[in-house]
């Protein structure tokens, strides 16, 4: 850092940008990469199964999985219409 | 007993091939017996750095195919005893690696080298996966930037499941290698810093390679850098190749070069 530069604006500070996107865009991927492989396959015939009844968005319908030391939970919302 | 050691990154560019000659040719300077293998099959360039691309007769994909046999296909370095090159075939597509085929190879090797460097192409398709597979120990280059860490975290989640040793229930030991280091942007909050990309990947650091001049310079001239005692990156190589060999060393060329005050003040 130069003695002008304290004088421009913005002082550039884009590391500390970059870590904190890597953070949790790497926490992320990490979560994903421990699911099963037929976890998106499965997900989306339960979607399929559902939409069959309701008429419902895909964005209405929020799945996890927690992983636990000895068991794994699978978690579906769906927001039903009316 | 051999030990395979991949140089991988996922993405392109970041130096895996500039650090498999300089690694594999700090080894061989040690006395241990060391080949490097390019796994690039379809675009050969581990020739070209070690300055051996006008020896090369028959490549890794001959070899694999039984045309030809390791001892007509070895480049015996010109420089340093004790190191070879198996350049990768231009010709023929990544299909022609297979694992039976690798690992008849890499057991063949074994036999009479001390080290066996892989040389993994960008990405993670088969070319990338065939390198890592029966790695013992991983070299991850990364560059202080956001799309390098990201694809090198991709790269250690397929050796944890997709190796040969993950698969027995073992480890691939890893080490972080960080190339094109600027410590004066980073002193700026330009680049990620060292800590910073050891606090995301969580893995051990083996080196940090500044970014230098004298990279391009050696590869211009198919010397690998590690032969250059007045440059930065070449002696950060060095440190590097002892630290692999299990000594403790200083970490170097962390911090910029002090200014004088005149370039302080005008910024240049």
């Amino acid at each position: 850092m130069s003695f002008i530069d304290y004088f421009r604006e913005g002082k550039n500070n884009s590391a500390s940008v970059a870590k904190e996107r890597l953070r949790i865009i790497v926490a992320h991927e990490r979560g994903q990469r421990n699911q099963p492989d037929y976890l998106p396959a499965m997900q989306q015939e339960i979607i399929e199964v559902i939409k069959k009844y309701v008429s419902i968005n895909d964005e209405e319908i929020h799945v996890t999985l927690d992983k636990t030391d000895d068991h794994s939970v699978f978690e579906l919302n769906v927001i039903l219409p009316g | 007993m051999a030990k395979i050691i991949v140089v991988t990154s996922g993405k392109g560019g970041v130096g895996k091939t500039t650090t498999s000659a300089a690694i594999g040719t700090g080894l061989a300077l040690t006395g241990k017996k060391t080949v490097i293998i390019d796994f690039d099959v379809g675009l050969r360039n581990l020739d070209l750095i070690m300055g051996c691309e006008r020896r090369v007769v028959y490549d890794f994909v001959n070899v694999l195919n039984n045309e030809a046999n390791l001892s007509q296909t070895l480049i015996k370095d010109k420089r340093v005893n004790n190191l070879f090159v198996l350049p990768a075939s231009q010709t023929r597509d990544k299909d022609s690696l297979t694992l039976e085929g690798v690992e008849r190879v890499l057991n063949e090797l074994a036999e009479t080298f001390d080290y066996i460097i892989c040389d993994s192409p960008a990405g993670i398709e088969k070319g990338a996966q065939m390198a890592l597979y029966f790695a013992d120990e991983a070299i991850i280059v990364t560059n202080p930037e956001v799309s390098s860490v990201r694809d090198s975290d991709r790269i250690l989640g397929i050796l944890q499941s997709k190796s040969r040793h993950a698969e027995n229930g073992a480890m691939v030991k890893e080490h972080l290698l960080i190339t094109r280091y600027n410590p004066a942007r980073v002193a700026d909050g330009e680049m990620l810093s060292v800590s910073d990309v050891e606090e995301i990947l969580a893995i051990p650091l083996i080196g940090v390679i500044p970014e230098s001049e004298s990279v391009l310079k050696a590869s211009n001239q198919g010397v690998p850098v590690i032969h250059d005692e007045e440059s930065d990156a070449g002696n950060a190589y060095i440190d590097a190749v002892k630290r692999l060999l299990g000594e403790e060393v200083d970490f170097r060329f962390l911090t910029a070069p002090k200014k004088g005050i005149l370039k302080r003040l005008i910024g240049a």
